[in-house]
C-alpha cells in the first residue's frame, strides 16, 4: 500500500529523486518530510495534482530568489510546500509551526549530547 | 557547540549497566538539529497531536524506504577492510580518519570507532537515539532500534535479543555491548564468512546488512535468498 501510494505520487509529482524502486533520499529529515505527505495525501487532504501545484509554487518562488536548482535543495522545497499548503488547508497556522519549531529549539539547548530530545510543554514560551 | 546545561550531566551519561566501558568524558554540550530538523520536527509534532498523521503509520512508510537513505556506505567500508590489512588496520585505529581517506565514500562523522568481531568477542551497538545516529554509514535505523525495550534488553541480555534475531552464537564468545552516543559512535566490522574467498569488494559489499553492522546479524551470504 506504501509503496502503490509512493509510486503514485513518484509518477504524479515531478522531479522527486529516484532510483528504479521508487524514491530515495539523502538525509532522514528527507524521508520524513516525504512520508508525511503520503500520510497526509492517503488521509486525503490533497490530490497529487494540488500537491504538485503547491511544490511548483515553492520551486517557482526559491528560484526567483536564486536558487540554484541542483537538486539538493528539491526536499527543502519540498518542507516549505507542505508546511504552506497544512496552513492553506487550515490544519495549522504558520504561527503554530513557527511556535513549535522554536519549542524543539529549546529542547535541544537543555537535552544533553547523547540523550533523545523529547519535548515538555515548558519548551513552549509564552 | 557552546557550554550546555552541565549540571548533572555526567550522572545522566553514566547508564546504568556495566556493559559499557570506555566512559568518555563528555563535553558538556547540548544537542543540536539543524534548521531543518527543526521545521520538520515541528510539522511532525503539530500534525499528531492534530490527528492528521499516526506516528506509527509514519514508522511504516519510514521503514519501507529504510535502505534508500543516505549513502549507505557502511558496507563499502566493511567490504574494504576484509581484503585490505592495511585499511582495516587504520580503521580499527581511527574509524573517522581511515574512512576520510575513502574520497569516494564521502563524510561520516566524528568519533567513530570501528569494533571488530572475533570468534572470541561479538559486539553489539545500542543507542539513545539522539540527534547523531550514523545514518551516513547504516541507512535510517529501523524502527525496533529506537524502542526503548530494544535497548534495555540489549544491555540486560544481549544473548537473548540476538536469538529474536536469529543469531546464535557460541557460548565461549563473549558479547559486548556499547552505547553511543552523541559523541562516540560505533561500526561492528563483522567477520568475513568463510567461502568468500576471491570476492571482490563489490561482490563482498552485497552481503554486509546494516544488522550486521549494528551487531545484531550477520553478513548474509546468500543474499536476500529468504524472506
Amino acid at each position: 500500500m506504501t509503496n502503490a501510494s509512493a509510486l503514485q505520487a513518484a509518477n504524479a509529482v515531478p522531479g522527486i529523486p529516484r532510483d528504479d524502486d521508487g524514491p530515495v533520499f539523502r538525509e532522514p529529515w528527507e524521508a520524513q518530510a516525504f512520508a508525511m505527505t503520503l500520510a497526509l495525501y492517503d488521509r486525503g487532504l490533497f490530490t497529487w495534482g494540488e500537491w504538485a501545484a503547491a511544490l511548483a509554487a515553492e520551486i517557482k518562488h526559491a528560484q526567483a530568489a536564486g536558487d540554484p536548482d541542483t537538486g539538493e535543495t528539491y526536499y527543502r522545497h519540498w518542507l516549505a510546500a507542505l508546511e504552506q499548503l497544512v496552513a492553506d488547508k487550515g490544519v495549522a497556522s504558520m504561527e503554530t509551526l513557527h511556535r513549535t519549531r522554536d519549542a524543539w529549539d529549546h529542547a535541544c539547548d537543555r537535552t544533553p549530547h547523547g540523550q533523545p530530545i523529547e519535548l515538555r510543554a515548558t519548551d513552549f514560551h509564552e | 557547540m557552546g557550554l550546555g546545561a552541565g549540571l548533572g550531566y555526567s550522572s545522566l551519561m553514566a547508564h546504568d549497566h556495566d556493559h559499557t566501558h570506555d566512559r568518555h568524558d563528555h563535553d558538556h554540550e547540548h544537542s543540536e538539529l539543524s534548521e531543518t530538523q527543526l521545521r520538520v520536527r515541528a510539522l511532525e509534532t503539530v500534525l499528531t497531536e492534530k490527528g492528521y498523521v499516526d506516528p506509527a503509520a509514519l514508522d511504516a512508510i519510514l521503514e519501507f524506504y529504510e535502505t534508500k537513505v543516505g549513502p549507505r556506505n557502511g558496507a563499502r567500508v566493511v567490504a574494504k577492510a576484509w581484503t585490505d590489512p592495511a585499511f582495516k588496520h587504520a580503521l580499527l585505529d581511527d574509524a573517522t580518519a581511515a574512512i576520510g581517506t575513502l574520497g569516494h565514500v564521502g563524510r561520516v562523522g566524528d568519533h567513530l570507532i570501528a569494533v571488530e568481531n572475533t570468534p572470541q568477542r561479538h559486539n553489539m551497538v545500542v543507542c539513545t537515539l539522539c540527534s547523531c545516529y550514523p545514518w551516513e554509514m547504516l541507512g535510517l535505523p529501523p524502527v525496533w532500534y529506537k524502542a526503548s525495550p530494544y535497548r534495555s534488553r540489549a544491555v540486560k541480555d544481549p544473548r537473548g535479543v540476538l536469538a529474536d534475531f536469529g543469531v546464535t552464537l557460541p557460548a565461549a564468545t563473549e558479547i559486548r555491548v556499547w552505547d553511543s552516543t552523541a559523541e562516540t559512535r560505533f561500526l561492528v566490522l563483522p567477520m568475513r564468512p568463510a567461502g568468500t574467498e576471491g570476492w571482490s569488494e563489490e561482490r563482498l559489499a552485497d552481503i554486509v546488512t546494516r544488522d550486521s553492522m549494528i551487531g545484531t546479524g550477520l553478513p548474509k551470504v546468500a543474499p536476500k535468498a529468504a524472506p
